[in-house]
């Protein structure tokens, strides 16, 4: 297939009064690796519920490799791999088990799945804990296993919500090798997050979400050039000074944000605009230049930041 | 990790892309569009692997220990004063009912918290609605596990009773299908009533208490209903226990029903079988699908 494997206009989804998803558009090309970036309670959750037909929508269209999941949702969801925010592994059943007995929701013959688990197993690094009850396993076990899990069926589309939020840094990079892995291998990701550097390291292409809308769309390099500088100095002159001490920054950088802990400004030229600042006889506690990242982009365009 | 370690990854991942001897994914979908119900069964039958013995203690246990006290114990009292009831020993005359019985109170238990824990506790069911299986097949695969668990139960229940000599008639091994389809009379609309429940399900005590007990002690289940003050005559008649002791001492030891009312007993029980069963499917459908 040539065209977009998922296709949405004017989607949305109400409760009531209250838009959660509010008129987005999107298409998400075969083999992409598409995110969608925002605050907790953009919408994010909701727009991937709706991409696997197990949540109605209230408008717009919606298109699954060709077929609405309203309609066709078991058609649609056998394409799929769907990776919840909230892992619902079966802590009954052994670690091996949940991966068979969930590759029956599918029709999967057990000569089939006994040694497709096998596979998943090594690709999770979980072949050790095979037998192990899934309540012994740690919260990265765990994440890998429901990852595992949603690949039983081969999807050609993997639908992760939230994919490491609640990991420590290490599980974060084993998880985002074995997805980049799946990214290699020909499989679409669509990735939820509210990491910066999460969508960074994941996806070709994303939407920035914020109230059920999308802010802007590109790719993680293209959207930082569009809406932020290459680089950001960070000052702290103290939380009470920074407010005063603003006024005095003017022209330093292109502009400044001040945030309650600190004051960014957005420059070209982080070294240049340090030796401005304290040419102009100011002394910041510490500073710092980075690069610019997707958070600022975020700030830029809502005012907010990503994790309140 | 090592250079050769991640070579081999690299060749596991293109097999799980590319794994080519699986159905396609129109044929899986066709497949759970058939066979969704059996799917979740399944899971649910593998979870009470786990608790086979306890389970199967419990279904061996039970009637021995009612089939003692009331036969060997209470029985030989109501012989001792009454003679027969409803023509047979008190042993035969009760053992029936105890089989309706306690499958019927061991469904409550199967159709109460376990749900809880499918839409709450553990959210079991939210993976099964994630693949290609439907809210609706969930509801009615969890049923079928309990089905199963309750053919087996009545099937050992009704040995008990054949090693007891107390299911003299040649047709008694119906008791096992009329057990099962009492309990689905009381287990497809508790389902349905557990699933609209959205606390920790603090209600299934006072459902124990308040409904399960007085069917049990008020269903004909020690005395023919007919002994009963007419006032409480309309408990046995609302109660699938009832309905189901009737038909289940008619298989046991022929006793007298006519036909009408075996009719409306199946009646009975077929149809809050049915409505409980359309009703799960309506409130699993709009709560996995909210």
């Amino acid at each position: 297939m040539t065209g977009p494997v998922i296709r949405a206009e004017g989607l949305r989804k109400s409760y009531g009064d209250f838009a959660a998803v509010d008129g987005i558009d999107f298409e998400v090309a075969p083999g992409e690796s598409f995110g969608l970036l925002g605050p907790n309670g953009a919408g994010k959750s909701t727009t991937m519920r709706m991409i696997g037909g197990t949540l109605d929508r209230s408008g717009g269209t919606l298109e699954v490799l060709g077929m609405d999941p309203a309609e066709h949702g078991p058609e649609v969801r056998a394409h799929l791999g769907v990776i919840p925010q909230q892992d619902n592994l079966d802590e009954e059943l052994r670690v091996r088990d949940n991966l068979v007995m969930y590759g029956r929701y599918f029709g999967l013959p057990r000569s089939y799945l006994l040694p497709k688990a096998e596979e998943l197993l090594a690709f999770a690094q979980l072949e050790a804990k095979a037998t192990a009850k899934v309540g012994d396993l740690s919260g990265g076990m765990k994440r890998r296993l429901t990852i595992a899990r949603g690949l039983v069926n081969g999807p050609r589309i993997l639908l992760l919500d939230e994919p490491t939020t609640g990991l420590d840094p290490q599980a974060r990079h084993v998880l985002w090798d074995r997805l980049f892995r799946l990214k290699e291998a020909g499989t679409t990701l669509v990735v939820t997050t509210h990491f910066m550097d999460e969508a960074e390291q994941l996806c070709d292409r994303l939407i920035v979400v914020d109230r059920g809308r999308i802010m802007a769309e590109g790719s993680p390099q293209q959207l930082i050039r569009e809406h932020s500088t290459r680089e950001v100095v960070e000052v702290r002159f103290g939380s009470d000074r920074n407010a005063q001490v603003v006024a005095q920054l003017d022209g330093v950088g292109e502009r400044n944000e001040v945030l309650p802990d600190r004051i960014l400004i957005y420059t070209h030229d982080g070294e240049g605009a340090l030796e401005e600042i304290s040419r102009r006889g100011l002394h910041p506690v510490t500073s710092l230049v980075r690069r610019s990242s997707l958070e600022d982009v975020f700030l830029r365009l809502t005012g907010r930041s990503l994790i309140d | 990790m090592t250079e050769p370690q991640t070579r081999a990854a690299e060749v596991d991942t293109n097999r799980l892309a590319y794994s080519g001897t699986a159905p396609s994914h129109a044929e899986m979908a066709a497949r759970a569009r058939r066979f969704g119900v059996w799917y979740y069964a399944e899971t649910v039958l593998r979870g009470m692997r786990a608790y086979f013995w306890p389970i199967l203690g419990y279904a061996v246990g039970q009637p021995l220990l009612y089939m003692v006290a009331m036969g060997v114990g209470l029985g030989a009292l109501v012989s001792q004063g009454a003679g027969a009831v409803d023509g047979v020993d008190y042993l035969t005359f009760v053992a029936p009912a105890l089989l309706v019985s306690t499958v019927v109170m061991s469904v409550s238990g199967e159709m109460t918290y376990p749900v809880m824990a499918g839409f709450k506790w553990q959210r079991l069911y939210y993976a099964p609605v994630a693949t290609a299986v439907e809210p609706g097949q969930v509801a009615l695969g969890h049923l079928t596990a309990v089905v199963i668990r309750f053919l087996v139960q009545s099937f050992v229940f009704w040995l008990v009773m054949l090693a007891f000599g107390a299911a003299p008639s040649g047709w008694s091994w119906l008791v096992i299908p009329v057990g099962v389809l009492s309990a689905t009379a009381f287990g497809a609309p508790l389902q349905a009533y557990a699933a609209t429940i959205e606390d920790e399900g603090f209600q299934f005590a006072f459902i124990q208490r308040f409904v399960v007990m007085p069917m049990f002690l008020f269903a004909g289940t020690f005395f023919p209903l007919s002994v009963m003050p007419g006032y409480l005559q309309w408990i046995g008649w609302i109660s699938p226990v009832w309905h189901g002791t009737q038909l289940a001492r008619l298989a046991s030891y022929g006793a007298d029903v006519s036909a009408t009312m075996v009719a409306v007993h199946l009646a009975f029980l077929v149809a809050l079988t049915v409505l409980g069963m359309a009703l799960a499917v309506r409130v699993y459908t709009r709560r996995l699908r909210k």
